[in-house]
This record gives C-alpha cells, sequence and structure tokens, in this order.
C-alpha cells in the first residue's frame, strides 16, 4: 500500500512552477534571519511603505525605532512624524555676496542632524571659487578643500552647495523602491528602511547632494541629537543614502525654527521661508534681488535661490 | 442734441478719471507708508554690543568739556574710525550735550538701542533689506517671533567692513577616508566651537 503510495507521488512529474515556488520559499526562509528572529528584525523586515502605512502602523513602527536606537546609543529618542503644514512650500536663499566661507553652516548641519564623524559625511558642501574664473556651473574649478587663516581669501568667493530640494527631483525618479520621494512642503525626504543603498539617486542627482553610508554612521554619544524626525534626522543604517531635509525636525512646526545652518551663519547669507507668504523673507529676496538657480537648464527647477543682495 | 449729450459723457468721464486718481493716490500713500522709518519690525532686538564698562558715557563725560577738534585720542585710544574718517568725527553721531544719546544729521536724538537710524541715513538700500529680514542674521521662528540683530551686532561702526574669520577644516578627501570601528572616545568630535552651542541653547531658552 505504501509503497503505491510512494509509486504515486514519484509517478506525478515535478513541474516548472512548482519547483521554482519551493525554490523561492526555500530561498527566503533561509535569507529571514532565523538566528536572531527577535520581533523587531522581523517587524523590520515586513514593515510597510511610509504612505502605506496608518497612523497606528508609524506609531509601532516609530517606538520600535526609539528602543533600537536606545539599545544602540544609549540615549532615549524622541522620533517625530510631522506632517506637512498646509499652504507651506519651503524655499532656500543663499547671498552669495555676502558668504565668507568659514564653514560654520557645515558643522552646525553634522550636529544637528547626526551625520557620521567616521566615516565623515557633511551634507553641505562650500565651493571656492577663484573671481573671475569661469561660471558657477562648472563645479571643476572649484575646490572644497580651501583651508587658509582666515576666510574670505583675497580674490575669491564662496558658494555652498546643498540639497536644491528640486520642484522635478530626478533622484527621485530612479529610486527603484519608492524610497525617496517629494513631500506636499516640496521637501525630498529618505525613508532609511526603505532604501536598498543602490545610490542610482546618487547618480541622477546633478548637484552631488546625496551622500552615502559606506559603514554604520560613528557618532560620539555625547553629541547625538536625540530630537529626530523619521524622514529626517533619526540615525542612519549602514549602506543607505541620506540628504539634507531643510531641517525638517525643526522646520514643520508652528512655530519652527530655522534650520540650523541659517541659524548659525555669522554673516546671515542664508535665507529661509515659505514661497507661498509673499511677506516671506525668501519672497522679497526672489522680487527684489538678482537670483539664479542651479543649472536651472536641466529643468530640476530647484527651490534653492542664490542671489546677489548688493 | 449734441450740446448736452457732450457735456453728460465728459462729467461722467471726469468721475471716472477721479476715482482711477484717487485709487492710485491711495495706493501710492499706502506704500510710502510701508516704507516709512517707523516701520521697524516689532521683533526682537538684543541690547546693543558696548564694551564693557563704558557705557553710560555720561558718566565721564558730564564733566568733561567738549571739545570738536579732530585729534589723537587719549581715553578711546582703542577706537581707530575707518568709516568715511575723512568727512566725519565722533560728535557727527554721538550727542555732544547728553552722550547716552546719538544724533542724526537732522539734530534729532535717538537712543544706542536704536542706532539702525543712524546707519540708515547713508545705507538707505541696506535699511531697506535689514527691515525686511534680508540683510543681516535672524534667528527664531521662521513663521513666528524672530530675532534680529543690530547693524552693530555684525558690524563694528568706527570701522564696519566685516572682519575676516577662521573657518572650520575643510572635508576630508576620499581617499584619505579610512573609516575605523573606534570607541566613543576615540570618535572624531565636530569642531563647531562651544560658543555657538551655548548661544543655541539661549536662544531656545529665550523662545
Amino acid at each position: 500500500m505504501s509503497k503505491k503510495n510512494i509509486n504515486h507521488i514519484c509517478d506525478k512529474p515535478l513541474r516548472r512552477r512548482t519547483l521554482l515556488k519551493g525554490a523561492a520559499f526555500g530561498l527566503t526562509s533561509l535569507a529571514l534571519p532565523f538566528g536572531n528572529a527577535d520581533a523587531s528584525v522581523w517587524e523590520s523586515f515586513f514593515q510597510k511603505h511610509f504612505h502605506q502605512m496608518n497612523k497606528d502602523e508609524l506609531q509601532k513602527v516609530i517606538a520600535r525605532l526609539e528602543n533600537e536606537y536606545k539599545e544602540d546609543y544609549g540615549k532615549d529618542f524622541n522620533i517625530k512624524s510631522t506632517k506637512p503644514i498646509d499652504g507651506v512650500k519651503f524655499g532656500y536663499g543663499l547671498d552669495l555676496s555676502r558668504c565668507i566661507g568659514c564653514r560654520r553652516c557645515v558643522y552646525a548641519c553634522v550636529e544637528e542632524n547626526n551625520q557620521s564623524r567616521d566615516p565623515q559625511i557633511h551634507w553641505i558642501s562650500v565651493l571656492e571659487f577663484e573671481k573671475g574664473h569661469r561660471w558657477v556651473n562648472v563645479f571643476e574649478e572649484a575646490t572644497k578643500y580651501y583651508n587658509p587663516h582666515t576666510v574670505p581669501e583675497e580674490g575669491y568667493f564662496y558658494m555652498p552647495v546643498q540639497c536644491q530640494q528640486c520642484e522635478n527631483p530626478p533622484c527621485v525618479k530612479v529610486c527603484p523602491t519608492k524610497a525617496t520621494w517629494k513631500e506636499r512642503d516640496g521637501i525630498t525626504v529618505v525613508d532609511y528602511n526603505w532604501c536598498i543603498g543602490c545610490r542610482y539617486c546618487m547618480a541622477a542627482c546633478p548637484y552631488g547632494a546625496r551622500r552615502f553610508n559606506w559603514a554604520k554612521p560613528q557618532i560620539a554619544r555625547e553629541e547625538i541629537n536625540t530630537e529626530t524626525h523619521y524622514l529626517g534626522n533619526r540615525p542612519r543604517y549602514k549602506g543607505v543614502v541620506e540628504k539634507c531635509t531643510f531641517c525638517i525636525q525643526r522646520t514643520r512646526e508652528e512655530p519652527g525654527t530655522y534650520p540650523a545652518c541659517v541659524e548659525i551663519c555669522p554673516v546671515g547669507a542664508r535665507k529661509f521661508g515659505n514661497l507661498l507668504d509673499p511677506e516671506s523673507e525668501i519672497r522679497y529676496s526672489i522680487e527684489h534681488k538678482r537670483v539664479f538657480r542651479l543649472k536651472e537648464d536641466l529643468n530640476t527647477s530647484p527651490k534653492f535661490y542664490y542671489f546677489f543682495a548688493t | 442734441m449734441g450740446i448736452p449729450l457732450q457735456s453728460s459723457y465728459i462729467r461722467a468721464m471726469g468721475l471716472v478719471m477721479m476715482f482711477f486718481a484717487s485709487f492710485f493716490l491711495i495706493q501710492y500713500l499706502h506704500v510710502s507708508d510701508a516704507f516709512s522709518s517707523d516701520d521697524i519690525p516689532d521683533y526682537f532686538v538684543p541690547p546693543p554690543p558696548f564694551s564693557e564698562g563704558i557705557y553710560p558715557c555720561s558718566d565721564c563725560h558730564a564733566d568733561l568739556e567738549v571739545n570738536e577738534t579732530r585729534r589723537e585720542l587719549d581715553f578711546h585710544e582703542d577706537i581707530v574710525l575707518k568709516h568715511a574718517e575723512e568727512q566725519r568725527w565722533c560728535l557727527d553721531c554721538h550727542n555732544p550735550a547728553d552722550r547716552d544719546k546719538l544724533r542724526l544729521a537732522n539734530g534729532q536724538l535717538i537712543s544706542f538701542e536704536t542706532s539702525y537710524h543712524l546707519c540708515g541715513q547713508c545705507h538707505g538700500t541696506i535699511f531697506r533689506d535689514w527691515k525686511a529680514g534680508v540683510h543681516g542674521k535672524r534667528t527664531g521662528y521662521w513663521n513666528g517671533k524672530k530675532q534680529y540683530r543690530l547693524c552693530v551686532h555684525c558690524h563694528n561702526p568706527h570701522s564696519p567692513r566685516y572682519k575676516p574669520i577662521e573657518p572650520l577644516p575643510p572635508p576630508i578627501r576620499p581617499d584619505e577616508l579610512k573609516y575605523t570601528k573606534s570607541e566613543d572616545d576615540k570618535i572624531p568630535r565636530n569642531p563647531l566651537t562651544s560658543n555657538y552651542k551655548a548661544e543655541r541653547k539661549d536662544v531656545k531658552e529665550k523662545h
């Protein structure tokens, strides 16, 4: 009887579809981390896309992350998920006639946004151009490694470059997992839990504004900023891409403070505000000053306006 | 028959034109009002950055004789005038009778807290930009209470050009980028000065 049964099974030809199904299931279960299968790993593996999570699911994810960070960094984190403010589209202004290239903005950003200290990551690059040289679209003629005793150096001018928060962002278009997108208030954000680290977005960005975590970011415990936003400055993982978010954790509040780079700039070259508010500083600069945007010919339509206030 | 028609036509035109004229006049008045010198935004301005122990000036000057001649100063030797010095001397801005006040070109006296009126006499376009929040540093809330600084917080009034400062270190070149898994105390610290951190905490507490 049993012999007959076995024969019966073996008689059935193994179909291609069945084999693929079995193989897929088998391989998936191999990839799953059975070794340290605590709930948190499973939950993060099956975490939904940011847009598909409802409030409760997002709260659960945030609670899980806060736990993970506490284990990792020994500190209590506050991860916000504040939504965009209605009627707000953020814009940024940078007065090139004032910037002296002191790099205070670079390190204020590092401090506020928990960038890795080792390996070093900076979201802002301050470029130094020789006066009278080729126009600023040609980055190759500039350097960001200048290091004189004092700035500004005679005969040079400075142009800080960071994420330009394009209205038509090429980085978003190329993302295969939809891990990066443009929010309603115009900020392009990254979900570090959905980023697979393919770095297509870095190749697509014409401004070199995105940074990659080649290793697990290291930050001294005393310097970690625990006031974070899910789409902003929460600690990153190894192998994910990060970028400027106009300090989403500070600005997306009512009232919201200026981004860290605006707050520190000693010469007041950096301006920030709501593009939809005709009374805002940024609108005043656009309407009254000589304004340009970087690489405008690429049709990325940045919301980062360089201007000359003189 | 044609004459009364014409006159009523002209009268109507006149009315229409008067209406438009008054409309433009109102608009013009509105604009000029918006740029009057009293239009200083009602924001918190930190007190003027006096050198220590220098204010009130009347502590010493009340008993001193007024001397208008251009000369080498004996007490304020730290002040080097590099601000249209050929056309100007101390008492063009400082009020001789009451030294705790500044004096505008029209003789009006103003306090040190509102010294921007004095600067605005010559630097009108910059003054306009400052009022709009485009010239000068601004902190606080982008959609709420803001903190302005006086002109003299960044520009020494006697030598106003912004002084060069030391830059923070350049980024590490990609080919020198090394990764070492380190203990907490060996991770490089942010070179940002502690001054800034203190100032930021200050701002946060004030609001």
